[in-house]
């Protein structure tokens, strides 16, 4: 598809761009890639089931927004845990005031990436855009192109982060026809610590393209929890792309909530790199009326006795139209692999359709590897059960779908977010509040 | 308050219940016993309005109402109750919220006032008692990771919150050892009152030695083959089923 008409804003941001000599011409060879690449098609294996049409026939702006007049209050129900570290963006710009990481500890370093690029441009050059590569990803080498505002986070060696760090990205009417592109880099240095809380919201109801990416880099011995909640407007459309890599014995969970946009696509990739390490990839997404959301998982198996674990649930009503593609790619040095993928999907209506399509490739032989996916209704022994206490049809039905979403919501594991799922998800099915 | 008359039900096309013809009264307790496969449990799941059953002929009243009238819930409001065999496990809906929300339900058709959580651990307190559980099993998940002992009790712990006129116990004693056997049938005897009636399926005669019936119902081959009182459940235990069986044409 055509991309030309990002090129006359590409060069004005390249003139209007700061930062050190190495910067353009990565944002140069980036934009190359996705004036080369194009938005992708359902041609395209990786896109089959999803068309980015009403993505790719727009031109979205960049903008330089102003400064916001939302205040917390404003954003009170987005804070989830006043408690936590926070870095608040608005439209993609930074707010101070509204942020607040000053009791971070001293030694973790948690800076916007102009920031980065002016204090250790060597170390940010090390390692921004080396994780999420773009030669064949056009979102990602648009993301690369045009990054602005991002967040850099450096867990140095051994360093715990007890409370979680939110990254919150809100986007309002000032962002109309705008496209924004978030840029995240985590480095977590052997044996640290860090829980990311990173969320996506919009006040009202805005038309705007949130293109993230994220690069995440868990070295050995440490773990990083990643939360992400993907709740943009009705109208907007999200691509967010996640890549990880892990060296021995580290940790990555990765939970992905999605319940806005119009359209989205979220990829969670991640390359087990290092002997012994862990990856688990859970995820619920929730739609309805036209929603389309997609979700790719792609797990590396790169070095001996890995283990991988994935749970993808979906709960899909009116016309809306879900996509799962998990995939696993087992090396041949990879042995005493240990992968489990499940993927499950609940049909509330008749026009609501999912498709899913798991693929593992193995080239190692000592190697456990299960796979397994459902689509289907509620059950009607469940539904009885229920109905022969008194609670009525619909009541059940709800409570039904409620603990369907509930057993992939257990496993998040920072209480105040998995509290505010389960009583928004039983909220929404219910129409009870949850006590 | 339950009058079966040549009830006939089938599944998938298949006639399971052949012609039942039943009386029961306030107070009483019937034992149905019959081998597999003689359609007990079906009995049992057409009564409380399982939707995998077709009833093809016949009749339910109860209390005066037409039941196959009624859905499922509605049956449950109107104080039918069912046990069941293989309860359901639902992770996420605590205890307290589904017993709640069911008891609810049942204040609603009454035209009483809903209780809140508050009050409702009032009510749980006493009920709890019955079965011999603690307060930590009302914040657990239904069911989800119950053991089959719990599993029953939690059923018998529904049965005491809902206070049923009529109660359907489906072969609530299987799987149970007999420490939970006792807990989970003296509770159905503390539950058991002037105005109620209990019908205790079950296949084996062990169950009755702790929930004591006023009369036992042999089906067999989906037919009422023989009706006695208790010492009939004996005989079944000393004699097996099968002289019952041959002479019935099953």
């Amino acid at each position: 598809m055509p991309t030309t008409s990002y090129a006359d804003q590409f060069a004005a941001a390249l003139a209007a761009g700061e930062g050190p000599a190495w910067l353009p011409a990565l944002r140069e060879r980036a934009f190359a890639r996705f004036h080369a690449l194009g938005f992708p098609t359902t041609r395209d294996e990786d896109w089959h089931f999803t068309s980015v049409t009403p993505i790719a026939e727009r031109t979205f702006k960049a903008i330089r927004p102003a400064a916001t007049t939302l205040t917390l209050a404003d954003l009170e129900a987005h804070l989830l845990d006043p408690d936590w570290h926070r870095l608040v963006f608005v439209n993609g710009r930074l707010e101070p005031a509204l942020s607040t990481f000053a009791g971070l500890p001293a030694e973790v370093q948690v800076s916007t990436l102009s920031e980065a690029l002016r204090e250790q441009p060597e170390w940010v050059q090390k390692h921004l855009g080396t994780l999420a590569a773009f030669d064949t990803a056009a979102f990602t080498a648009l993301n690369t192109a045009f990054m602005q505002d991002g967040v850099v986070v450096r867990v140095p060696k051994g360093e715990v982060v007890e409370v979680a760090l939110h990254i919150l990205h809100v986007t309002d009417a000032q962002a109309q026809g705008a496209a924004i592109h978030p840029r995240l880099l985590v480095v977590a240095e052997p044996l640290a610590q860090l829980t990311l809380v990173e969320s996506h919201v919009a006040v009202g109801a805005p038309s705007y393209l949130v293109n993230a990416v994220a690069e995440i880099s868990v070295a050995n011995g440490a773990r990083v929890d990643h939360y992400k909640l993907q709740r943009e407007s009705a109208e907007a459309y999200h691509v967010g792309t996640v890549q990880v890599t892990q060296g021995r014995d580290s940790i990555y969970h990765s939970f992905s909530f999605a319940e806005g946009a119009a359209l989205s696509r979220t990829n969670v990739y991640t390359k087990l790199a290092g002997t012994g390490s862990e990856a688990r990839l859970n995820g619920l997404y929730v739609l309805d009326g036209a929603q389309h959301a997609d979700h790719q998982t792609f797990v590396e198996h790169l070095a001996e006795a890995c283990a991988s674990r994935e749970l993808y649930k979906g709960i899909l009503d009116g016309e809306s139209h879900g996509v799962f593609n998990g995939k696993v790619y087992v090396d041949p040095v990879a042995q005493r692999t240990d992968g489990k993928q499940t993927n499950k999907a609940l049909i509330l209506s008749e026009k609501a359709r999912v498709d899913t399509k798991p693929q593992l490739e193995i080239f190692a032989d000592d190697v456990k590897c299960t796979h397994g996916a459902t689509v289907g209704r509620l059950e009607q022994l469940p539904l009885f059960y229920l109905k022969s206490r008194g609670i009525g049809a619909e009541n059940a039905r709800a409570l039904l779908t409620y603990a369907f979403a509930a057993e992939v919501l257990e496993t998040i594991e920072v209480d105040a977010l998995r509290v505010t799922l389960e009583k928004a998800i039983f909220e929404r099915f219910t129409h009870h509040r949850m006590d | 308050m339950l009058t079966i008359t040549d009830l006939h039900a089938s599944a998938g096309g298949k006639e399971i219940l052949k012609g039942i013809s039943l009386t029961i009264n306030a107070g009483e307790v019937h034992a149905i016993m019959g081998p597999n496969g003689s359609g007990k449990s079906t009995l049992a799941q057409v009564i409380a309005g399982h939707p995998g059953y077709e009833v093809t002929g016949g009749s339910i009243a109860y209390e005066g109402q037409d039941l196959l009238d009624l859905e499922a819930e509605e049956r449950a409001q109107a104080g039918v109750f069912l046990a069941f065999q293989y309860p359901v496990e639902i992770p996420g809906v605590t205890n307290a919220y589904f017993l709640r929300a069911a008891y609810n339900e049942l204040r609603k058709a009454r035209g009483e006032d809903e209780v809140d959580p508050i009050e409702f651990l009032d009510v749980m307190e006493e009920k709890l008692k019955v079965v011999e559980m603690d307060a930590s099993f009302m914040q657990r998940s239904v069911n989800a990771g119950f053991s089959g002992g719990e599993k029953k009790r939690n059923e018998i712990l529904q049965m005491a919150v809902l206070d049923p006129k009529l109660a359907v116990l489906d072969e609530t004693d299987s799987g149970l050892d007999i420490d939970a056997l006792r807990i989970v049938a003296e509770g159905v005897n503390k539950l058991k009152k002037p105005t109620n009636a209990t019908i205790v399926v079950t296949h084996y005669q062990r169950l009755l030695n702790y929930i004591v019936p006023d009369f036992v119902h042999v089906l067999a081959g989906g037919r009422i083959v023989r009706s006695g009182g208790k010492e009939l459940a004996l005989e079944l235990e000393a004699k097996g089923y099968d002289w019952l069986l041959e002479p019935a044409g099953v």
